[in-house]
């Protein structure tokens, strides 16, 4: 696991921008932290540098939010999915090219792919600390580089 | 001039919903299917139980608005259904069946766009006078919006991050207060000062709104109180978190208005049901040339009338779809017939 810790909105676009990169147009993103700790933040300024002009929201409501773009951009939330155990109806996007983010990624563990790039936010003080973790080759190699 | 009927189909969320209605006006039947009960005993919405629930229904709705409207579908003019956004598993149950009906009975068909049906629901207690704004306010939605005429729709401004009913519910979660979040901070803010204070909304666009640093806010406020062994007192917490975010929103709304020339402003969406905000609307336009409309609750809850007016309209502009268009959980309005 690696640590970065961010102090601004400008370092979390530079830390979204590296990962953008990384990634090279497709994986999964799993995203934990406590509410408030900067989880869609954290996806917007993905989308952005990705190239995403929408306005990236929280996809709470409607739990799953498309972004058509080069990748696209498939935005998950899986808050209101606590403590059920269920099917998504939607698990072919992680078969899908694109990036993939899952906020509260925990609520659906079961049904996500085991090769993932995990980010858990946590407040540390003023500053957010980005615990990120890699797992599988590619991944690992992204979490290496950070 | 001859008469307009839609049938219409919603299933974006958790009612299943149809309903037949004449010239975006009259209700010939308005039949809704929920499921909030299933989801309450969840704390909210599941995809896949909503999906599965829709499937097991929707037929029978169909032919009840049938029945009690006292038509065949092959008396309607065309088949209006909710395109999207909306759960995806959800908005493909209503879509398959209204495609269904739209080949059986060859009628063209409407692909509508959520929030429009929202806004042109207002059509059911009044006569849409336009130009007109619109501040749409949901558990997925805060948007304010323009419509020079019944066929043209333009967002001055949108949340940033949550949707106000997203933050009402997440707030109401930190307060124990339990699902939906919305009318028991209200219930729980009535007739309460709000004293604390909290982070006031940022937003780069100039009537954009955002509720997610206002969210973060109140989380840390009870964090704050814990961490230094204080008590607080939770009406006074949800009645100052309901001020900062209310008055963010009527503030937007007010620098929105007078920057266009409108006969009325509209509420719709979910969250016009807020008692605190209908009080807040009618008091900045009391002494105002603009027209003020607040729906009742039956007009402001996700039904299939609405999107049988919002079809209307579509069908009197001619906005038809075709077969080969699926849901869309992310649709936009400019997208609607792509």
């Amino acid at each position: 696991m690696k640590t970065v810790r961010v102090k601004s909105i400008e370092e979390t676009n530079a830390l979204a921008n590296k990962i953008a990169t990384l990634l090279e147009g497709d994986g999964l993103i799993c995203m934990a932290g406590d509410l408030g700790a900067g989880k869609t933040t954290f996806t917007k300024a993905l989308g952005k540098a990705l190239g995403i002009d929408d306005v990236i929201t929280s996809p709470t409501f409607n739990i799953l939010k498309i972004y058509d773009g080069e990748p696209m951009l498939y935005h998950i939330d899986a808050y209101r999915l606590e403590g059920i155990q269920q099917d998504l109806g939607f698990e072919e996007v992680f078969d899908e090219n694109g990036i993939k983010v899952v906020e509260w990624y925990d609520y659906i563990n079961d049904v996500l792919p085991s090769e993932r790039l995990e980010i858990h936010i946590a407040l540390d003080g003023e500053d957010r600390l980005f615990q990120v973790s890699g797992i599988g080759k590619k991944y690992q190699e992204i979490e290496e580089v950070l | 001039m001859k008469d307009i009927t839609i049938l219409a189909i919603e299933s974006s969320c958790d009612e299943s919903a149809c309903a037949i209605v004449r010239n975006g006006k009259e209700i010939l039947s308005n039949v809704v299917a929920t499921q909030i009960e299933v989801h309450e005993k969840f704390g909210g919405v599941l995809p896949e139980v909503a999906s599965r629930l829709h499937v097991e229904q929707i037929s029978a709705v169909i032919d009840e608005a049938v029945e009690k409207a006292g038509i065949s579908v092959a008396d309607v003019d065309a088949i209006a259904y909710t395109r999207g956004p909306g759960l995806i598993g959800s908005l493909h149950v209503g879509v398959q069946a209204a495609k269904t009906l739209a080949w059986a009975y060859h009628k063209p068909l409407l692909p509508i766009h959520h929030i429009k049906s929202h806004i042109f629901a207002n059509n059911l207690i009044t006569n849409l006078k336009f130009p007109l704004l619109a501040l749409v306010v949901s558990g997925g939605h805060s948007e304010i919006v323009y419509m020079k005429d019944d066929n043209s729709y333009e967002i001055l401004g949108q949340t940033q991050d949550d949707a106000i009913g997203e933050a009402y519910d997440k707030v109401a979660r930190v307060l124990h207060l339990g699902y939906p979040g919305g009318p028991k901070i209200d219930k729980l803010a009535k007739g309460v000062e709000s004293l604390y204070k909290l982070p006031q909304p940022k937003t780069q666009g100039e009537f954009d709104l955002s509720f997610s640093g206002l969210k973060s806010g109140v989380l840390q406020f009870v964090d704050r109180c814990k961490r230094k062994g204080e008590t607080y007192d939770d009406a006074t917490l949800a009645a100052s978190f309901q001020e900062t975010a209310l008055n963010e929103i009527m503030d937007k709304l007010v620098k929105a208005i007078d920057t266009v020339e409108v006969n009325q402003v509209l509420l719709a969406g979910g969250v016009a049901a807020n008692s605190r905000l209908r009080e807040k609307m009618d008091e900045a336009f009391k002494d105002r040339k603009e027209e003020l409309i607040l729906p009742p609750l039956w007009v402001c809850t996700d039904n299939a009338a609405m999107v049988a007016v919002a079809g209307y309209f579509a069908y009197k502009n001619e906005a038809f779809g075709d077969f080969s268009q699926s849901a869309k959980p992310s649709l936009k309005v400019m997208d609607i017939q792509k």
